[in-house]
């Protein structure tokens, strides 16, 4: 489990997270949403440590993450894997080259160990005879799922996915979401996505929390989301004509 | 701070020693071609000139050889093709890296635990301090064949007395100043792109902006360690 616990955030004295407070549970996709420019990737930064929060804690199962020196960070982004919004594969290596990276970087196995493991984790994301191609030979899709082989290569605790169906069609982004999904409950990960896609809520949100102005504005799931109470929210579920007909009937 | 950074400990030495050859192969045999046709050029232009500046029958000939030994080996190489590489792999390193902060690779790195700033630039740095001066050797070398061939077929300048000059009066320590200076040019030319670079925010156009800041500050400032250097080493 995460806990975020009080987190304020400002940049140049400009507030952009306001006492924010939530937990995110183990082995749950756990949805952070909100419109552009609510605060939704610098609370995600914030919580991988790419951001150093003003105050309050980040807990990562009872380890506080804040307090903690660059040396003793490490330990915990080992297990962290992260899914960025573009990908962010390394241009200059190829498919196979990324995905080894960690485990060159972070294990003592064997070449033929990290070849299996590389090949396992293509396999898991449904990839195959990708290895020698460069990101720039990549649909956007398999790109997506090239990053998540990547996070998962040394079986993280923690996955982050920022934007994961950002750019994709709507059958790719289903593929996308199942696979974070199962990869959820396969590896007991405790996941994080940030999204303003409703598809994806309404197909993976177990625990949704909507960001408004900086602020932790409501928690629930996606049954409880569309009968939610609360207008900034309703106002971003049903921005879409076809959320709007959804709820009209 | 950066700086700091860059040379802690690696992580994982193995990785840094690949990334090292990588970067010595990327950073070095990428530039000889330039290096080799702008030094030939300049050797054989620097000769012309020094040939057609001598017109009193009281200047030996073997001048000419001696003028494009030292002009090569204490300014020529070092600081004008430093000045070139600081275009060439300055531009490179600080559009490479700003490219990999915009799209979040360096985030993808510290994600994973890895110290970027190390990772990305602890290698350039070293395989710069390596191969620039092999460069610069190279660069000397190819300057003064330049000034031979033209002693080969001018008429006002034989071989000979190309190869007496060069010979004439030959100070080694004006090597190893030479070489002192390009030690010093290498590190600028590396660090300061890989800092524009690493601290690139925005888009594209920034990426553009930092390169040509990179290019900028690397050449005055090349400038002006090689002042400071001349004025304490030769002076």
């Amino acid at each position: 489990m995460i806990a975020v616990k009080n987190i304020n955030k400002s940049f140049s004295g400009v507030p952009v997270l306001h006492d924010i407070s939530i937990s995110f549970i183990r082995k749950e996709i756990n949805l952070i949403i909100g419109a552009s420019g609510s605060g939704k990737s610098v609370l995600t930064k914030c919580i991988v440590g790419l951001h150093e929060v003003d105050s309050g804690s980040i807990e990562y199962d009872g380890r506080d993450f804040t307090k903690m020196n660059f040396k003793e960070r490490k330990g915990i982004r080992k297990e962290i894997g992260m899914l960025f919004q573009g990908g962010a594969l390394f241009d200059s290596l190829t498919v196979e080259e990324n995905i080894k990276f960690p485990l060159e970087m972070y294990t003592s196995h064997s070449k033929e160990e990290i070849l299996d493991r590389v090949n396992f984790c293509l396999k898991r994301v449904n990839l195959d005879n990708v290895n020698k191609l460069y990101p720039a030979e990549l649909s956007g899709g398999m790109k997506k799922r090239v990053g998540i082989a990547r996070a998962i290569a040394l079986n993280p605790k923690y996955l982050f996915c920022d934007e994961p169906n950002s750019g994709l069609d709507p059958q790719t982004s289903i593929v996308i979401d199942n696979l974070i999904q199962e990869i959820t409950l396969e590896y007991d990960m405790t996941t994080i996505v940030v999204t303003h896609d409703m598809n994806s809520v309404m197909e993976t949100g177990d625990n949704i929390t909507f960001i408004y102005n900086g602020r932790n504005w409501w928690n629930g799931n996606k049954h409880e989301i569309l009968k939610a109470d609360n207008k900034e929210l309703n106002d971003f579920v049903y921005a879409s004509k076809i959320m709007q007909k959804f709820k009209n009937l | 701070m950066l700086l700091g950074r860059i040379f802690k400990k690696p992580d994982n030495a193995k990785l840094y020693w690949k990334q090292i050859v990588y970067e010595m192969v990327s950073l070095g045999l990428g530039s000889l071609g330039l290096i080799a046709i702008i030094s030939l050029f300049m050797g054989a232009v620097v000769t012309i000139q020094t040939v057609a500046a001598i017109d009193s029958p009281l200047i030996p000939l073997y001048t000419v050889g001696f003028a494009t030994r030292q002009s090569f080996i204490l300014e020529l190489a070092p600081t004008v093709m430093c000045l070139i590489l600081a275009g060439k792999i300055g531009s490179n390193i600080s559009s490479e890296i700003g490219t990999m902060r915009i799209s979040e690779q360096i985030d993808a790195l510290e994600i994973m635990g890895v110290n970027s700033a190390s990772y990305l630039i602890f290698p350039k740095i070293i395989a710069a301090l390596v191969t620039i001066p092999i460069i610069i050797i190279y660069s000397m070398f190819l300057g003064i064949i330049g000034g031979w061939i033209v002693s080969t077929y001018s008429s006002n300048l034989s071989v000979s007395d190309y190869i007496f000059g060069l010979r004439w009066s030959f100070n080694l320590f004006h090597v190893f100043y030479a070489l002192i200076k390009t030690l010093f040019f290498a590190f600028i030319i590396t660090s300061i792109p890989a800092y524009h670079g690493y601290y690139t925010r925005g888009g594209s156009l920034e990426i553009g902006r930092s390169s040509t800041k990179s290019v900028v500050y690397s050449s005055i400032i090349i400038l002006i360690i090689n002042y400071i250097l001349t004025q304490l080493l030769l002076v």
